[in-house]
């Protein structure tokens, strides 16, 4: 009955994610939007690689990364966002906290949808990477890819509740804190480039950081290769690390969030309005 | 004679709450200038991680005008474009339409409040830039630097208020326009790599867009002698061409406000929030 429960939330929720972020238009055009930035935003460093001429190798490394990297932003950015949008553009948060649905299940159910919309991205420009930029995706270790996948998905969507629950104190900086933490990780986890190319310093934060390793396992999985910087690293190291931060971050997630949305409720500041 | 003057009062008005309003929360100013920069870095590291040293200060020179150009463009389509449809949400839009001006002021008055805060913003992504990834520029003519910088924004903010006029129609559909031309334009302006490695004919279409020639030009006259081999079109005749789009852009400007603003009453669509 309670699974049953949790289900509907995480269904109906994932559904009305979809209905409010493409209520403006029709499907066909809101599929086009929804996949012509992020593959623009790769192709972007795509040209810049064609440009230089540079090995097919770190062409390879670079593209994938970037292709993976749409979850990042758009998943843990976009997780977050929804606060924002439904505490002042639409003004229904305090009715979603009084509903008998979780808020955390609900939060879910629109990373969910979030998911879906970008993997269709990620598989049109990686088909379109493997089919006309001479991108060799092998698939070298399925299983390795289909557990990484899950384990980094469940830790991205953790990561945004943790980053919605932030946006329930803060007023006026939300954009600015999901926007910095997704150039942050754009930078220092080696997305478009090999890791060994930064100062020392900004090896040890990027080594520091979850998603480099999810990126890295994923490289390794599709490519057979990976960022040379971490190449001493064994894949069931890079595997137990990302089982910790998808449990790990999970359950921070469920922590934080009823923390962060305790306060608010304490401090009167659930339903304010900051965007005037 | 009052006429004008209430009209440049509101000018005035209008851009001094954009100036203050942007600045109103001083960790903003942080963000600004530091967002941009986190971008700005990523490519320079791909340049870094992949080109040959004899042409890695004319690209990472190209790739730091193009973050400070960016945040011009960023300006025009949120500032601008968007802001007829932000002041509906908000419930300003009634007031604008009801008070005793032209509405091409208060477009007018965005665009220079806007133009004000975001040159100050530029100017730090150049300045932290080039002391952070040790880049040098090679200033040639100041003067013709200042020319294609102050045409290239008076045509690009033209263009705001155009998209400003057409979005004034539009709800949610202007929003998601809006986000649709960031990356497109990213790579059609030459933001980080030449445009004309995009081949003539592709560069000439982008053209229309003020920031190709305005990023093009400024890269000639700063970017060293691999940023001249890669140039589109002469320094000159760039800024003639963005002195005339500046002119076109603005007569169309005006034109779309008013269409769009009696079609918008015609259809009961001026004042409709959450469309």
């Amino acid at each position: 009955m309670i699974r049953m429960s949790i289900l509907k939330t995480i269904k109906y929720s994932a559904w009305l994610g979809w209905e409010m972020d493409s209520n403006w238009t029709d499907p066909f055009l809101f599929f086009l939007y929804s996949i012509v930035r992020p593959i623009a935003g790769t192709f972007l460093v795509v040209l810049m690689y064609w440009f230089i001429k540079a090995p097919e190798d770190l062409f390879s490394l670079m593209f994938i990364g970037s292709i993976f990297y749409m979850y990042i932003f758009n998943v843990l950015f976009g997780v977050s966002w929804v606060i924002q949008e439904d505490r002042e553009h639409y003004k229904v948060l305090k009715y979603i906290f009084i509903a008998p649905s979780n808020i955390y299940l609900y939060l879910l159910g629109r990373a969910l949808s979030k998911t879906i919309v970008t993997t269709i991205a990620v598989l049109i420009t990686g088909v379109f990477g493997v089919a006309f930029l001479g991108v060799k995706i092998s698939l070298t270790n399925p299983l390795l890819f289909l557990l990484t996948l899950a384990l980094g998905l469940t830790g991205i969507a953790a990561f945004g509740i943790i980053m919605a629950g932030v946006s329930l104190l803060t007023a006026r900086h939300n954009f600015f804190i999901g926007e910095s933490l997704a150039g942050l990780f754009y930078f220092f986890c080696g997305v478009i480039f090999p890791l060994s190319v930064l100062p020392s310093w900004g090896q040890i934060i990027g080594k520091m950081l979850p998603m480099t390793y999810w990126l890295e396992a994923t490289r390794r999985a599709l490519l057979g290769f990976g960022d040379p910087s971490l190449s001493d690293m064994p894949d069931i190291k890079i595997l137990i690390l990302l089982v910790a931060f998808a449990i790990g971050f999970f359950f921070i997630s469920i922590l934080s969030f009823k923390f962060c949305s305790n306060l608010a409720k304490k401090k009167g500041i659930l339903d304010m309005t900051t965007w005037y | 004679m009052n006429n004008l003057r209430r009209n440049l009062k509101a000018v005035y008005a209008r851009a001094y709450v954009r100036i203050v309003g942007m600045n109103r929360e001083p960790s903003w100013v942080v963000f600004t200038i530091f967002l941009p920069l986190l971008s700005v870095a990523a490519f320079v590291y791909v340049y870094k991680a992949t080109a040959p040293p004899e042409i890695i200060n004319s690209l990472l020179a190209r790739v730091i005008i193009g973050g400070a150009m960016l945040a011009f463009w960023m300006n025009v389509l949120w500032g601008m474009g968007n802001n007829f449809y932000y002041e509906k949400e908000l419930g300003n839009l009634d007031l604008y339409l009801m008070a005793p001006i032209s509405k091409t002021s208060i477009l007018l008055g965005m665009a220079l409040g806007g133009m004000f805060s975001t040159t100050i913003r530029a100017i730090a992504t150049i300045l932290l830039g080039a002391v952070l990834f040790n880049v040098s520029f090679t200033l040639e003519s100041p003067l013709s630097l200042g020319l294609v910088f102050l045409m290239t924004l008076t045509s690009l903010y033209g263009l705001g208020m155009l998209f400003a006029s057409l979005f004034l129609m539009y709800g949610r559909g202007a929003w998601h326009t809006a986000n649709l031309m960031q990356e497109p334009i990213f790579i059609l302006s030459g933001f980080y790599f030449p445009i004309k490695f995009l081949g003539f004919f592709i560069a000439l279409l982008a053209s229309f867009i003020p920031l190709t020639l305005g990023i093009d030009a400024m890269n000639q006259l700063l970017g060293g002698s691999f940023a001249k081999k890669w140039s589109l079109l002469p320094v000159n005749l760039e800024i003639l061409i963005l002195t005339g789009l500046t002119a076109v852009f603005f007569a169309l400007a005006v034109k779309a406000l008013n269409f769009m603003e009696t079609m918008s009453k015609k259809e009961g669509r001026l004042t409709l929030r959450y469309m």
